[in-house]
């Protein structure tokens, strides 16, 4: 079966002081029909980069290269009808801050029924009843109030199933999710995510879930990808990328989790993040990493796959055996 | 019943924010003064458009006995150099004198409105070139444009007119891009365009509604500056032609009067305009300001 979304090489070069610089390096990776795949990395590590390809959304003056195919098409040539098409069903997109992505001026009612009157053609009571509908789905039992509020009136929390009810509203086969939770209170979190899963889980829609949240991922999403400075550097099943890292920054993200049982002191990763444009030759990770070797710090380690996911760990089969959590670190030196 | 019961207390907290937001909105904020140029403005208005309706004297009967002749009954402000009654010929001259404003505000608004929001949106070469090209155009000035006009076509109050709504334009054009480039940075036009809907729909429904009060501005500032130089224009006799009547050509014509002691035609035209213009400008900086809101 082919994946609904086939990401391929995916490089993006954004300007930055009028140069273009690379944010995104051969980024590859696959979400099947229904599938989550969380997507994981700090700021900066081109995961929002790479659902705004994936959404056209790049900035003005960006270039993408390699290919994003959904559904066969090829997303990053779409244009005029057929781009308009791919996001009014294909693909929507809920955002990190809800407030700054709603028009502030209109009201609720209008932002829900704008797609259902011009994409859906339905008239404007259908339109109505139907976005009452989808904020009942989305846990807001007052529909018809909120229709008539505006956005500076609704809480972030609400705000944010305000955006998810609209993306719903087109019923599209993927969502792309960029950090639609960091924004919210911790309790408000829960609840916004819970009705994320569940939808997702009744609709049958794919989802690409951007956070830098590694247990939040693994909580929602089938596959985790683990970004570091512009490339994927592992992709497994979530509940393997947590018992069994293939890369030690994912082992170095897994072990600087806090957990509420533990009293242990955390162990950080040493160094400074990269961002992606500063990556050179060899691994991005490299001057971080515990066990770099030599070819480490020469050649660019690609994505390959190993154990069931995949890596771009040179080290991989020497290592792969003390990346597991609760194996002591490496010293560094 | 708890859940309910939370909620109640809710809704009044909800009704009042939508009022505070209703009184939010931009014309309220006008303050007294912004309401007292309206009031001044709608007065003019509703004197050009009613007032040759009430008053039947006729505005060019000429009848040189009464000269310079001071206010009597019947003649609330007296008569010019060739006996013509001045209130009758003020009352008229408001309409010429508006409406070659309004040609100008409405041509050169809804043109630079147009090519600031293609421009904007489209982006790229096509903006760079609009911002060079309403640059170079912002060099010339309007005034030399419409003398020049009139000059290769006829004196007039429509060909003057028509230059300066080309004039006009990019001033309009400059102001609206650099507020509607601001808006399409915003993320909610982003999230739009995510949304798959199409670029007319996003710039006329969601970008223009939202930088109205811009376009609202400068079409105000646009009015009193246009009103003033259509009454140079008239002034030097390029615009509105005699024997109509007008207030331009009325502090033209008055100039013969002030050498002879009798100031009233001059005083009272220009003093129109210089109200006139006050109240548009007043009201301009008002919506301007009010148009700063941090939303």
């Amino acid at each position: 079966m082919t994946a609904l979304l086939q990401v391929e090489g995916l490089r993006v070069h954004l300007p930055v002081e009028g140069r273009p610089r690379r944010v995104l390096h051969d980024v590859s990776f696959e979400v099947a029909a229904g599938e989550a795949l969380g997507v994981v990395g700090e700021s900066g590590s081109g995961k929002s980069m790479t659902a705004r390809a994936i959404g056209r959304l790049l900035p003005a003056g960006a270039r993408a290269e390699g290919v994003v195919r959904f559904a066969g098409e090829d997303v990053l040539r779409l244009g005029g009808q057929a781009l308009r098409r791919y996001r009014s069903g294909g693909v929507a997109m809920i955002f990190q801050d809800p407030r700054a992505h709603i028009n502030p001026v209109r009201s609720v009612g209008d932002f829900l029924t704008e797609g259902l009157r011009t994409h859906q053609r339905l008239g404007r009571a259908d339109a109505t009843r139907r976005a009452v509908e989808l904020l009942a789905d989305v846990g807001i039992e007052d529909g018809a109030h909120r229709m008539g509020q505006y956005p500076h009136e609704l809480s972030g929390g609400l705000l944010q199933r305000v955006m998810i009810a609209a993306a719903l509203a087109a019923a599209p086969r993927m969502l792309l999710a960029d950090e639609p939770t960091t924004a919210l209170d911790v309790t408000t979190q829960s609840e916004v995510m819970a009705i994320l899963d569940r939808l997702r889980r009744e609709h049958g829609m794919a989802m690409v879930f951007i956070t830098h949240d590694l247990e939040l991922a693994g909580a929602v999403c089938d596959r985790t990808a683990v970004m570091y400075a512009g490339s994927i550097v592992e992709q497994n099943a979530s509940a393997r990328l947590h018992s069994h890292p293939l890369h030690p920054y994912t082992q170095g993200l897994v072990r600087a989790r806090p957990d509420i049982a533990a009293t242990t002191r955390l162990v950080a990763i040493p160094g400074q993040p990269l961002s992606a444009y500063e990556a050179g030759d060899g691994c991005a990770f490299a001057a971080r990493c515990g066990y770099r070797t030599d070819p480490c710090t020469t050649q660019v380690p690609p994505l390959r796959p190993w154990g069931g996911g995949w890596t771009s760990c040179l080290r991989v089969a020497e290592i792969a055996d003390r990346l597991a959590p609760g194996v002591e670190e490496a010293s560094h030196g | 019943m708890t859940l309910s019961a939370a909620a109640v207390p809710d809704a009044p907290a909800a009704a009042t924010g939508s009022r505070a937001r209703r009184s939010g909105r931009w014309f309220s904020r006008l303050g007294v003064g912004g309401w007292v140029a309206v009031a001044v403005l709608a007065a003019v208005l509703l004197t050009a458009l009613l007032g040759p309706l009430f008053v039947t004297t006729d505005p060019n009967s000429v009848n040189l006995s009464y000269a310079y002749v001071g206010p009597i009954p019947g003649h609330p402000l007296g008569f010019d150099g060739q006996g013509r009654d001045l209130f009758a010929r003020l009352l008229h001259g408001a309409r010429t004198a508006l409406i070659g404003p309004a040609i100008v505000v409405a041509v050169s608004t809804v043109l630079g409105a147009a090519v600031a929001l293609v421009a904007a949106w489209v982006g790229g070469a096509v903006d760079a070139v609009v911002a060079r090209v309403t640059d170079a155009m912002f060099a010339f000035p309007g005034l030399l444009l419409a003398l020049l006009a009139v000059s290769l076509f006829s004196p007039g109050v429509v060909v003057a007119a028509v230059a300066l709504s080309i004039s006009y334009t990019p001033y309009t054009a400059r102001i609206v891009r650099s507020a509607a480039l601001k808006e399409r940075s915003l993320p909610y036009v982003a999230a739009l365009d995510v949304q798959g809907f199409g670029a007319g729909r996003i710039v006329v429904r969601h970008i223009l509604p939202n930088i109205l009060v811009t376009v609202v501005a400068v079409a105000t500032l646009s009015f009193g500056y246009a009103l003033i130089d259509l009454a140079a224009l008239s002034f030097t006799g390029l615009g509105v032609q005699p024997p109509q009547s007008d207030w331009g050509v009325m502090v033209a014509e008055g100039v013969t009067g002030i050498i002879a002691g009798y100031p009233q035609e001059s005083l009272f035209a220009g003093g129109l305009i210089v109200v006139t213009v006050g109240a548009v400008n007043f009201l301009g900086d008002r919506i301007e300001g009010a148009s700063g809101d941090p939303r």
